[in-house]
């Protein structure tokens, strides 16, 4: 084991690390003033990742952390543990494409629908919502397994972070069929990629378009949820200066963009058939399209299809609002609950110089003397809570059952694919930390801390148990975690009677409720 | 016109003869329970507008019909107004014996017609000139404006919602699943030893005694469960345990239920909407059943953020509006009544072509009700709502 002092040396190689010098000196918060602890470097790979654990303090001691955090806004595919790939390898979700699932779904559906029995019938319909209940289960699996596990932890919590930001709830129509696909082919691509490509992408999935009512919209018979959502929450914010008719008219842009699920397509009239599209389950019905001239954020569109909605798009991704409102949100995600204004301006201006390249308007972010300050004060939410417990607690030992992390979520009230309203959770401490949430912690605490949650109790005709004492006093423990702690988590920690509640008050503690 | 008149003078009149019967409950005995329904509700189904042409013609497949003896027309109220028929065993007979009434009209300055911004806005309960203090819920500051001995709030939500946030911790707890606590008083203890000092402490501390109260609480649930009573079923079984927390312990409460978004087939007198108001409709019921003697000193608010468009969508559904109608349900509430500002509804009276104009703010309109309720004198009312009270004989 190399000695601290000369493993903090080979992480401080590079630009990134001294910016955290600079913000470690600021504060004077390092061991000795103007030298940073190796708390710090600690902290900054707890923020950058969905929580440190020995094995990823290991990557980054390996390779420096300016160069760990340049992969990790740059990822390479990368595998995951056999163990974890298995899992995600056996799922429905991962052996079928979208579209066969839905028609796999569709045809189970009218199967249950023609039965004459009343009982059969309504087992058969019982069946079918108990089968898109189970993918969407998949799909949370697969999301949770990624983020415990996943060399490139920043793509997965950035995934998350798009996946609220473009947020659609399992439980409208048959989006439960449709969230894993989201997730997978719209969102994590684009991740850390064009913000312009992530907006267009989740334009074209079937779960957006439904979630936000947009195969309702026609012309004369405009159906506004999806129009004012892109504006007030995916683009420019709700202050980002569009009027009420702004909302109508990208209402009218956006007539004809819908979903067709099966293989059967509409008459188009001759003149117009050109302009149909239909790829995947994204279907664009120019007879349901207002051909009409537009004038949208005080510019005019020609009336003239599809190619409307992407002049819209570029308009929106491109408009300063949007660059400051998502930069803000990145910041807050990021940094605080009330990100300083000039570090946020200064990643607009990346934003809009890079035309919304969200790595780069996360490197000036991670890079900022803003970020080092903030280390340790941001307040996790509970899926942070929940997975970075999960992987400070067992490391790479793969979870045989991501169940018990679901539940807990769905008890915190932060359920993957959960939130009925298109705004996504909060992203800050308020309401977070109310004493119901914090009373619901320790319990989790005490779960994991435990050793009986069930994690490592796999589901299946032949459950498969592995006992699995939670590793918490670990090396890494004594190397670099303790040292976080203040004097009275280390004096309640001496009181634990058992190791189990050792680890439940460790994971209890004030500290661990921070990243 | 005349019937506009009318209306206005009605309102006056009613507002006046509020004299005849005062709130009596002492502020420490009154109870109020806040119903936030999110997702803006169409107040138009619930509270139909029967003497509106207008409203017939531009909902050709959601309106529902004047009352009749047919169950699925409109429950009689008054030559204006009819209830949702989903709400017959529940909210009309509370109505009827004057214990409901119903405020159309109502509503924020809010025009952004977003839920997010709106809910926000009434949460905050602040005037949407000058600056706002993002973090002060108008909950919160109705609770360190009564006296601590007269004010034990609480949100019966798994978050802490806007509106009972501020300078109180206020505490909360979710009543929709139970489970019994695993870590035991001794954990308990030394946990929140380990928050003494920092800016968690109080919810920690909070959050391990409104634990100890709802469990005790449920202890009787579960003894009843044993004796294979009839249980509640959804938010009726929430609506009941809020009951029998608000009788023994909290005086303030919030909660609230969503799913009112309808831009897509809505139904009419049944359909996906009558199936929401007949689920709240059960739970505030069960609510009432539960507080027994405590309903007479108790009052239920429920609101929502805006009301929706008048016209029906191409979708058989509505979008997103402005006014909209807000409930008020106690013992000693002043109901059987439409009260408030309010006018006839034809397209020229439409909000911006589109909506129920805000004729009761708010802001004004609550500010009236918990002036009278808790006998706050102006100044605490302005302390809470930045505006002075407007009472319109609610209690």
């Amino acid at each position: 084991m190399q000695s601290l002092s000369s493993t903090l040396r080979a992480l401080l190689r590079g630009a990134g690390a001294a910016a955290l010098l600079g913000g470690c000196a600021a504060t004077g918060g390092g061991d000795t003033a103007g030298v940073p602890g190796p708390a710090q470097l600690v902290g900054a790979v707890n923020r950058v990742s969905w929580g440190v654990s020995q094995s990823t303090w290991q990557q980054v001691e390996k390779v420096g952390y300016p160069a760990w955090l340049e992969g990790q806004l740059r990822p390479t595919p990368a595998p995951l543990p056999a163990a974890a790939q298995a899992q995600i390898d056996s799922l429905t979700i991962a052996r079928k494409t979208m579209p066969q699932l839905v028609a796999d779904l569709d045809a189970q559906r009218k199967a249950a629908e023609q039965l004459t029995v009343d009982d059969e019938k309504k087992a058969a319909q019982q069946a079918y919502q108990q089968e898109l209940t189970r993918l969407a289960r998949e799909a949370a699996t697969r999301s949770l397994l990624r983020d415990l596990y996943s060399p490139n932890q920043l793509q997965e919590q950035m995934t998350w972070f798009w996946m609220n930001h473009f947020n659609v709830h399992q439980g409208k129509s048959n989006l439960r069929v449709l969230v894993g696909d989201y997730e997978d082919t719209a969102i994590r691509p684009h991740a850390l990629g064009k913000f312009r490509d992530l907006l267009g992408a989740t334009l074209r999935h079937p779960a957006m378009i439904r979630y936000l009512d947009n195969e309702q919209n026609a012309a004369n018979r405009l159906n506004e949820n999806y129009a004012r959502e892109l504006m007030e929450l995916h683009t420019l914010g709700v202050e980002g200066g569009y009027s009420q008719r702004d909302v109508q008219e990208l209402a009218r842009i956006l007539t004809g963009v819908g979903v067709n699920l099966g293989s059967a397509e509409p008459k188009v009239k001759k003149e117009l058939q050109a302009q149909y599209v239909h790829t995947g389950l994204f279907e664009f019905n120019p007879n349901r399209h207002d051909y009409g001239a537009k004038q949208f954020l005080g510019q005019p569109i020609t009336g003239r299809g599809l190619a409307e909605v992407d002049e819209a798009l570029d308009r929106l991704s491109r408009h300063p609002a949007t660059a400051r409102y998502v930069s803000r949100k990145l910041a807050v995600y990021f940094v605080a609950d009330e990100p300083p204004p000039a570090l946020v301006a200064r990643m607009a201006d990346v934003f809009r110089s890079t035309d919304g390249d969200i790595a780069a308007v996360l490197r000036t972010l991670f890079t900022s003397t803003d970020f080092a300050r903030s280390l340790g004060a941001k307040f996790k939410d509970p899926v942070h809570y929940v997975v970075s417990s999960v992987r400070l607690t067992y490391d790479d030992k793969v979870i045989l059952n991501t169940g018990p992390m679901l539940g807990w979520l769905a008890r915190m009230a932060q359920p993957l694919y959960g939130r009925q309203t298109p705004d996504g959770y909060a992203l800050t401490q308020t309401g977070w930390a109310s004493p119901g949430q914090m009373t619901t912690r320790f319990e989790i605490a005490k779960a994991i801390g435990s050793g009986n949650a069930g994690l490592f109790k796999a589901d299946g005709p032949q459950p498969q148990q592995r006992a699995a004492f939670p590793q918490l006093a670990s090396a890494f423990y004594y190397q670099s975690l303790q040292q976080t702690l203040g004097p009275k988590t280390r004096q309640t920690l001496e009181q634990a009677t058992s190791p189990q509640e050792w680890n439940t008050l460790l994971l209890s503690s004030p500290e661990l409720m921070y990243r | 016109m005349e019937r506009r008149l009318l209306l206005k003078s009605l309102a006056a009149l009613s507002a006046g003869a509020a004299t005849g019967n005062l709130w009596a409950a002492p502020a420490s005995k009154t109870r109020l329970l806040f119903v936030f329904m999110r997702g803006g509700y169409d107040a138009t189904s619930l509270l139909i507008p029967i003497a509106s042409q207008y409203y017939y013609q531009v909902r050709p497949n959601i309106a529902i019909a004047k009352p009749s003896d047919d169950a699925k027309s409109a429950l009689p109220i008054n030559a204006d107004w009819g209830l949702h028929p989903a709400l017959r065993d529940t909210i009309y007979p509370m109505f009827t014996a004057g214990e409901a009434a119903f405020v159309p009209f109502a509503g924020t300055e809010d025009l952004s017609r977003s839920h997010f911004e709106t809910q926000d806005s009434i949460e905050l309960g602040q005037s949407l000139q000058g600056t706002r203090d993002y973090r002060s819920g108008f909950l919160n500051r109705l609770a360190t404006t009564l006296n601590a001995n007269q004010a034990s709030a609480i949100s019966f939500t798994d978050q802490l919602p806007l509106i009972m946030q501020g300078s109180a911790q206020l505490p909360n707890m979710a009543l929709r699943s139970l489970g019994k606590p695993q870590v035991d008083a001794r954990q308990a203890r030394l946990i929140a030893t380990m928050y003494d000092g920092t800016s968690l402490a109080a919810p920690v501390r909070e959050g391990f005694v409104v634990r100890e109260d709802v469990m005790k609480e449920m202890i009787g649930e579960m003894d009843a469960a044993n004796r294979n009573a009839i249980t509640a079923k959804g938010f009726e079984l929430e609506a009941r345990r809020i009951a029998r927390l608000m009788k023994e312990k909290y005086n303030v409460g919030f909660v609230d239920v969503g799913g009112w978004d309808t831009h897509v087939g809505q139904g009419n007198a049944t359909g996906y909407l009558a199936g929401r108001f007949e689920e709240l409709g059960r739970g505030l019921a069960g609510f009432a059943e539960e507080m027994g003697a405590e309903w007479r000193d108790t009052v239920v608010v429920v609101v929502s953020e805006f009301g929706r468009t008048f016209r029906e969508n191409g979708n058989r559904g509505t979008d997103h509006g402005h006014g909209s109608v807000y409930w008020v349900l106690g013992g000693g509430v002043r109901g059987n009544a439409v009260r408030g500002e309010q006018i006839a509804l034809e397209q020229k009276t439409l909000f911006q072509n589109r909506d129920y104009p805000v004729l009761n703010e708010y802001r004004a309109l609550f500010g009236g009700l918990l002036a009278r309720m808790y006998g706050l004198n102006a100044g605490q009312v302005e302390h809470i709502f930045g505006t002075r009270g407007s009472d319109i004989g609610l209690v």
